[in-house]
């Protein structure tokens, strides 16, 4: 079948097998390899694109699903094709150290993007929320979650300087700094 | 992973769709959000020969109130992230935007879709029971037209309803409960992970998830409240009649501790007295 898919505002087409997934276009078909495949369950997020503007795990979209649709990928931000971080949100991971190994980061940030741009006042809890689909093997979200915080224009460290004041009257069940949301 | 082989079709409209589900019946699956038929056929436990994509049919996705019959009307095709934003449903059935929340992640509630996870039946799922607890009604719709089946004669056991090959869940119906005290009380090990066990109320239903091979109701709980007995003494009966099933997260024995544990705090969150 052939499909007709905008990536990175570029047109793309090619014949494809029904069963061919949009995560193996965008490798294969197109040769993009930012998108990563880590776990292949919808479980890690690794291989998160924005189509149509929202965040979706590419290993579970087949290319015939996303046909004569909009893809964002990594390598469509500002800056990315010279490699210099010039998005706001690859420069708050650059700035905050938001990554580790680097193989979830191109996911984490597109779902980045995408919660940035869902939601103009974000605070360290929504974004751990937010983050929930994206995995980091690594473990190191705390960073991860700065980047998000800094790139929406907030002070990741704000909501630390008033719980320390407030501790005391912090009494809400289940909420546990370290293992909140992703 | 990639799934076997199969023939794709798109179709512009949903009497299109219905069309070739009718021509196709047993050999084909319907495509919405495939973020529960995907998975499936990766793993290859699904293979079907045709796959019926009405995933792009606008005509399915809208939440709408029906003031002369009491309901929201919810197409079969809404997404679960249209369910949580919804302000419609947060004052007209505010548990299911409640309970959609939880599904997933954030990515998979932009794609999955309510119709889709309801006709999918896994008993794991969050939407099926919290459909249970709100006294939902589904709208399939065949080459013979609509029929509407109650959620709680809908399923039949472990992924299969009482759907027909030919036929597409078109619309679900919930009664207007804004004014019923309602809760979700989920179990789950990780954070974006399907239920060890959930309890999902409403009024004075109570759904459970994820204790035997269909979504079900917690029927000697509800009998016991009617009968005016106490939270604590309704609560240790919410196993009963349950086959909770054995799996690397629970023993069926753990399963019928939680459900109880998680029966008495739903019960408790949705009448005021936690």
């Amino acid at each position: 079948m052939k499909v007709e898919i905008t990536v990175n505002g570029e047109r793309t087409s090619a014949d494809v097998e029904p069963r061919q997934l949009l995560a193996h276009y965008l490798r294969d078909s197109v040769g993009l390899k930012a998108t990563n495949i880590g776990c292949d369950t919808t479980s890690c997020g690794a291989c998160t694109v924005l189509l149509d503007g929202e965040a979706v795990k590419s290993c579970t979209v087949l290319s015939v699903q996303a046909d004569q649709q909009a893809v964002t990928t990594m390598e469509g931000l500002d800056g990315a094709s010279d490699g210099r971080p010039e998005h706001p949100v690859t420069k708050a991971f650059h700035a905050e150290h938001g990554l580790q190994c680097g193989f979830c980061t191109p996911g984490m940030v597109m779902s980045a993007v995408s919660l940035i741009s869902h939601d103009s006042d974000l605070d360290e809890r929504k974004v751990r929320e937010g983050l929930e689909g994206n995995l980091c093997r690594c473990t190191g979200y705390h960073n991860i979650v700065r980047a998000v915080l800094v790139a929406a224009g907030k002070d990741p460290d704000a909501e630390q300087k008033s719980e320390a004041e407030s501790d005391a009257l912090r009494t809400a069940p289940g909420f546990s700094r370290g293992e909140a949301g992703a | 992973m990639i799934p076997l082989a199969f023939d794709y079709a798109r179709p512009d409209t949903l009497d299109d769709a219905i069309a070739l589900l009718a021509e196709k019946g047993e050999d084909a699956s319907v495509l919405a959000g495939g973020h529960s038929l995907i998975p499936v056929m990766k793993v290859r436990l699904g293979a079907p020969e045709f796959v019926i994509d009405i995933g792009r049919l606008r005509e399915l996705s809208y939440i709408t109130l029906d003031e002369a019959a009491g309901e929201v009307a919810i197409g079969a095709g809404t997404k679960h992230r249209d369910v949580v934003d919804s302000e419609l449903l947060a004052a007209e059935v505010p548990l299911l935007p409640a309970v959609a929340r939880t599904v997933g992640d954030p990515q998979i509630r932009a794609r999955g879709t309510l119709g889709g996870t309801l006709a999918h039946a896994d008993p794991a799922a969050d939407l099926p029971a919290a459909a249970l607890a709100l006294d939902a009604t589904v709208v399939l719709q065949g080459p013979r037209g609509k029929r509407n089946v109650p959620i709680g004669e809908f399923y039949t056991g472990v992924f299969s309803t009482v759907r027909e090959p030919d036929e597409l869940i078109v619309e679900i119906r919930f009664p207007r409960s804004g004014d019923a005290g309602w809760a979700y009380e989920k179990f789950t090990r990780r954070s974006n992970d399907w239920a060890i066990v959930a309890v999902a109320v409403s009024g004075d239903r109570i759904g459970l998830v994820n204790m035997g091979s269909t979504s079900l109701r917690a029927t000697a709980t509800e009998q016991a409240l009617a009968e005016g007995r106490s939270i604590a003494e309704a609560a240790a009966l919410a196993a009963e009649g349950t086959e909770p099933p054995s799996d690397t997260h629970g023993s069926p024995a753990y399963r019928t501790h939680l459900v109880q544990v998680l029966t008495r705090r739903a019960l408790e969150t949705s009448r005021g007295q936690r």
